[in-house]
């Protein structure tokens, strides 16, 4: 040791310049006029600048600490952030009819956002031991059971949008020797579940009949063999059943919101003062920024409009507003630069370790921008969950800062051992 | 090709946001003009929330308008607030309470600043609020009762909270919602849907026409009128009968399962529940949490039957075959199943067979049959579970599915019920230890409304409709089909008619003989439940629960119902003469039973409710 570290600084550089633009719209989006001194702790934009020097000190002693730490104590670092999950049930706060929070005099922590960070050190430690093949059921449902757990305590806080995340995991443990029947089956039932939303049963069921066909032809045609038609019909079957079962569960299971929330992104109904008041008021905001957009502090009215929740969950349409079409596409860019400098770094990871971990974390870093910018647009339905780097939240900041960071720490050991 | 995967969902999740921007901001313009800074406000109408009217088609609810003052706080310019206040007759410090919560909330949002003036206060605020920028008066309507009665069924209406509008985005503060009642249960068909307006404005923030001739303006829909099962006469003297006691009263039409009257005691006048008294007066209601007038006692309290459970002992008896119409048993002042101190049973002629076992209601004879039907089977977990499963055809021992947003599902055990409770295997358990069963004691717990419910089902003869308070939905003349498909029973139809004649027989010579109402054939259960209550950790004997269930005329029964009296004692004292006044009133529409009626009404029972808070030992059942 002794030598410096080989810090990945377009990373840290990227990291950096998110946190700015956040900082700056969340200024824009809860600064008021009559504001006379902007040295005020209550305000919002002040707390959150607050959170992002807190994270600069979380950043410096993330990386103090030796590398072998992250990976000997994965398991207890999950284990503790298990139970702060659990600990919610007895000591949480309720808030805004969610018991997501602990409460500590005018600061909140909210467990659900560290999780991210402890689950992705856990499975990284799983699956890079020696005795874990991916290409097994066994270690599959294993490793499956690792991310499930923490998902199953966060769905009754209630935050069914911050367990969905979990989904994200799927992607490292593809990378690692997961089936892609796994990614082939998530895929189809999304999209047999929008297509019947959609068109109704009987095209779908056309539809699904069609291409199956035209697959079976051409596999005949290629191998020039007997193939089973059996399990082709099987499939259709399945497919169909699967269709018919589509309406029953919109119908019955979900509740009003949700579909709602569907039918609006589906464009089966067009309610701009009701349901889809914040879809819509978000479009709107967006639209109206145009090229260049109103410039910083300028976009007023159409924020008038907002639910109270611009500054955390629907920032980008302030992003949009003010920002314009170029302001959007920079920080669209900034994220996915961000995202495949993490997956370049991990790929170049020389222990399984620290490519499961850098997956990890490329992937939830994806899953937020990918549900959350499509969800302010109105490509998706409304599933509240921050932007990384961007919304405003101390937990939601400080928890990605750990899950990027450890990373870059992991990353920057690598390069000395080279 | 694993490393690929992830790498290009990224850059088409890139490419699809790309576009889905570029579409937004540079290829759609119309949404620049939408967000023209300040060129545009939203202007909400509000529509007539629907009447209610009862089976008769007497008006029940109705709307009256209501004002309140509105403050969106980013747009209030300095003001002279002494004098505002002064206006709108309100104290300085409550005024910058409120709007200091109403920053709080969101500076762009409107909140309430003062609710519900009337059309005086409006007319007199009305052409002085242009000096106030910030302020304006938004109209709404309130409900207006005509009646006095009926606060349980009908609900209320207020405010949304903060928890309900991020719930459901439709709601924005200082809305209205209905929370309770049918005002609850009815609340979409019944608010209908809010209207828009945009509104173009000029620079200096006055209103000049609608924006872009109104072409993203909608309509406000009216709300639907509703038509409830409920007779508002029988509903009213009900609940006069029923003053100065605790308990309930359900009717149902047996033919339909329409409820005709569900009276909760005690309870209030709905007007408490209007205007700016509401919340003063709602306090009043909520803390009260020993007579507990919020409380829907028909609905949501879970009672032991007592002895009109006995009824469906005899039927389940019948159908299984173990006890013939004639067979007589006898009964030594109790019955003798093994334990310490026999089931005791109050003094009456001996033997008895079925028909005059139920009109003596005989402990004896019921436990007998209670156990053969257990006994039939293998082991009592089979027997148990038999017994349950025809008590379920009954509507028993779950939510039934009726159209008021409160319930309770009470209870039937079943087999792993007793299973647990008597650690089995560990400890066995036979038909004995569940003996209380049998006459509404045991481990049973039944809603009022479950009681009429198998009540109407034994009237019917072996079947029941849903119980259900919608009439008719004016303008869409339908009511959900839940409530039009027949509920078939387990038990046979010929097996009806004996325990009808001893329901009847109850009336003609036995526990309800005295309380008879000539020219009625009525069929009625007496029941005497035993109860108790813990305050502060002990536990106290309370005097019995007065029980009854009736349903009349024997032959083609037009009503049916059941009456609980907390703490009345004896079953015909309170319960049975409610029940018999409650029948003639509904029958006949009016009173011949004179007598009767001054009992009830001038009877009190809250010497009896007092005793158990006065610190002092006291005496039940006198």
């Amino acid at each position: 040791m002794g030598r410096k570290l080989q810090l990945d600084w377009i990373t840290i550089l990227l990291y950096l310049a998110l946190v700015t633009a956040g900082w700056m719209n969340i200024y824009s989006a809860s600064m008021e006029e009559t504001q006379a001194s902007f040295f005020d702790f209550g305000q919002i934009y002040f707390k959150q600048l607050i959170f992002i020097f807190t994270s600069m000190v979380l950043i410096v002693f993330i990386l103090a600490v030796d590398a072998k730490f992250y990976e000997r104590f994965s398991s207890i670092i999950y284990l503790i952030s298990l139970a702060s999950l659990l600990g919610l049930f007895v000591f949480g706060k309720n808030i805004n009819g969610a018991t997501s929070w602990y409460s500590f005099g005018a600061i909140g922590l909210q467990p659900s956002e560290f999780a991210k960070a402890a689950t992705a050190l856990a499975l990284g430690k799983y699956v890079s031991d020696i005795q874990t093949n991916m290409r097994e059921l066994k270690h599959q449902l294993q490793s499956f059971l690792i991310i499930f757990l923490p998902a199953l305590f966060i769905i009754p806080q209630p935050d069914p949008g911050s367990a969905l995340v979990y989904a994200a995991f799927v992607f490292p443990m593809y990378r690692e020797g997961l089936n892609y029947i796994f990614i082939f089956l998530a895929f189809l039932s999304a999209t047999l579940f929008v297509g019947t939303l959609l068109v109704g049963v009987q095209w779908m069921f056309l539809l699904t009949v069609t291409v199956t066909l035209l697959y079976f032809l051409y596999r005949r045609k290629r191998k020039k063999k007997r193939i089973r038609w059996f399990n082709y019909g099987f499939f259709v079957i399945i497919c169909f059943a699967f269709t018919l079962s589509v309406n029953y569960v919109f119908n019955n299971i979900f509740e009003q919101r949700h579909r709602d929330r569907f039918n609006i992104v589906l464009g089966k109904e067009v309610d701009a003062k009701g349901i889809g008041y914040n879809t819509n008021q978000s479009e709107i905001a967006i639209g109206s920024g145009g090229w260049t957009g109103k410039g910083w502090l300028q976009g007023t009215q159409t924020k008038g409009n907002f639910v109270p929740e611009q500054h955390t969950d629907y920032i980008f349409s302030t992003v949009g507003e003010e920002w314009g079409f170029l302001g959007s596409m920079a920080v669209v860019l900034l994220f996915i630069f961000l995202i495949i400098r993490v997956l370049f770094l991990a790929e170049r990871q020389k222990s399984t370790f620290g490519r499961v971990y850098g997956y990890s974390v490329a992937s939830i870093l994806f899953f937020h921008f990918f549900v959350n910018i499509g969800m302010v647009t109105g490509l998706l339905p409304t599933i509240g969950i921050p932007l990384p780097f961007i919304s405003y939240g101390g937990s939601s900041l400080w928890g990605f800062t750990i899950l990027l960071f450890i990373f870059v720490r992991l990353d920057a050991s690598n390069y000395i051992n080279r | 090709m694993r490393k690929l995967l992830l790498l290009s969902i990224v850059l088409v999740t890139g490419v699809v946001f790309a576009s889905r921007l570029f579409y937004l901001q540079v290829y759609n313009t119309s949404y620049e003009k939408l967000s023209e800074n300040n060129a545009v406000k939203v202007v909400y109408d509000y529509p007539q929330r629907g009447y209610i009217f009862d089976r008769n088609g007497e008006l029940l609810v109705s709307n009256q308008p209501s004002y309140d003052v509105m403050v969106i706080p980013k747009d209030v310019k300095p003001l002279d607030t002494l004098e505002f206040c002064k206006l709108l007759n309100i104290s300085k410090e409550d005024f910058v309470a409120k709007m200091e919560r109403a920053r709080v909330y969101s500076p762009r949002l409107p909140s309430v600043v003062l609710p519900q003036l009337t059309k005086t206060e409006y007319a007199a605020l009305s052409e002085k609020m242009y000096k106030y920028d910030g302020f304006y008066i938004q109209k709404r309507s309130l409900r207006d009762y005509q009646v006095g009665h009926s606060a349980n069924v009908l609900g209320y209406i207020s405010e949304v909270n903060e928890r309900i509008i991020k719930e459901n985005p439709y709601y924005q503060m200082g809305e209205l919602i209905g929370m309770g009642g049918v005002e609850k249960q009815y609340e979409e068909i019944l608010r209908g849907k809010k209207g828009v307006k945009y509104l173009q404005k000029d620079r200096f923030n006055r209103d000049i026409g609608p924006y872009k001739e109104g072409i993203y303006d909608t309509l406000p829909v009216r709300g639907s009128d509703i038509e409830l099962t409920i007779d508002a006469k029988l509903q009213e003297y009900g609940e006069k009968l029923m003053v100065n006691k605790r308990g309930g009263i359900v009717a149902l039409e047996p033919k339909t399962g329409e409820i005709l009257a569900l009276v909760a005691a005690p309870n209030y006048d709905p007007s408490l529940l209007v205007g700016r008294e509401r919340s003063k007066n709602f306090t009043k209601l909520y803390y009260d949490t020993i007579a507990k007038p919020l409380f829907d006692r028909v609905l949501q309290g879970e009672y032991p039957p007592g002895s009109p459970f006995k009824t469906l002992t005899a039927l389940i008896g019948l159908q299984e075959g173990v006890i013939d119409l004639d067979e007589k048993i006898s009964c030594h002042g109790g019955y003798n199943y093994g334990g310490r101190k026999k089931l005791g049973c109050h003094h009456h002629v001996s033997p008895l067979a079925m028909i005059g076992g139920v009109a003596h209601s005989c402990n004896s004879y019921f436990a007998t049959v209670y156990r053969r039907t257990i006994d039939k089977y293998a082991t009592p977990q089979e027997g148990i579970d038999r017994w349950r499963k025809h008590l379920l055809s009954f509507g028993l021992g779950d939510y039934l599915g009726y159209d008021l947003p409160v319930g309770k599902k009470g209870l039937i055990p079943d087999s792993d019920f007793y299973n647990r409770y008597y650690q089995y295997p560990k400890y066995k358990w036979y038909t004995p230890a569940t003996i209380s069963n049998s006459i509404g004691q045991g481990e049973v717990l039944l809603t009022p409304m479950q009681m009429v419910n198998f009540t109407a089902a034994i009237a019917n003869r072996g079947y029941y409709y849903k119980p259900h308070i919608i009439k008719n939905i004016v303008g869409v003349d339908t009511i959900p089909s839940a409530y039009q498909e027949r509920q078939n029973t387990t038990i046979d139809p010929q097996y009806f008619e004996p325990v009808i004649q001893g329901m009847n027989d109850v009336y003609n010579y036995g526990t309800a003989a005295y309380i008879q109402i000539p020219g009625i054939e009525i069929c009625g259960k007496t029941g005497t439940a035993e109860n108790y209550i813990k305050i502060d950790g002990k536990r106290m004997q309370l005097t019995d629960h007065s029980v009854f269930v009736a349903f009349a005329p024997k032959d083609n029964p037009k009503i049916a119902l059941a009456v609980f009296v907390e703490n009345g004692y004896w079953g015909s004292r309170w319960a049975g003469r409610i029940a018999g006044l409650m029948i003639e009133q509904y029958l006949r529409g009016e009173i011949t039973r004179k007598d009767m009626e001054d009992f009830v009404l001038n009877g009190s029972l809250m010497e009896e409710y007092e005793k158990p808070y006065r610190d002092e030992p006291f005496t039940i059942n006198q």
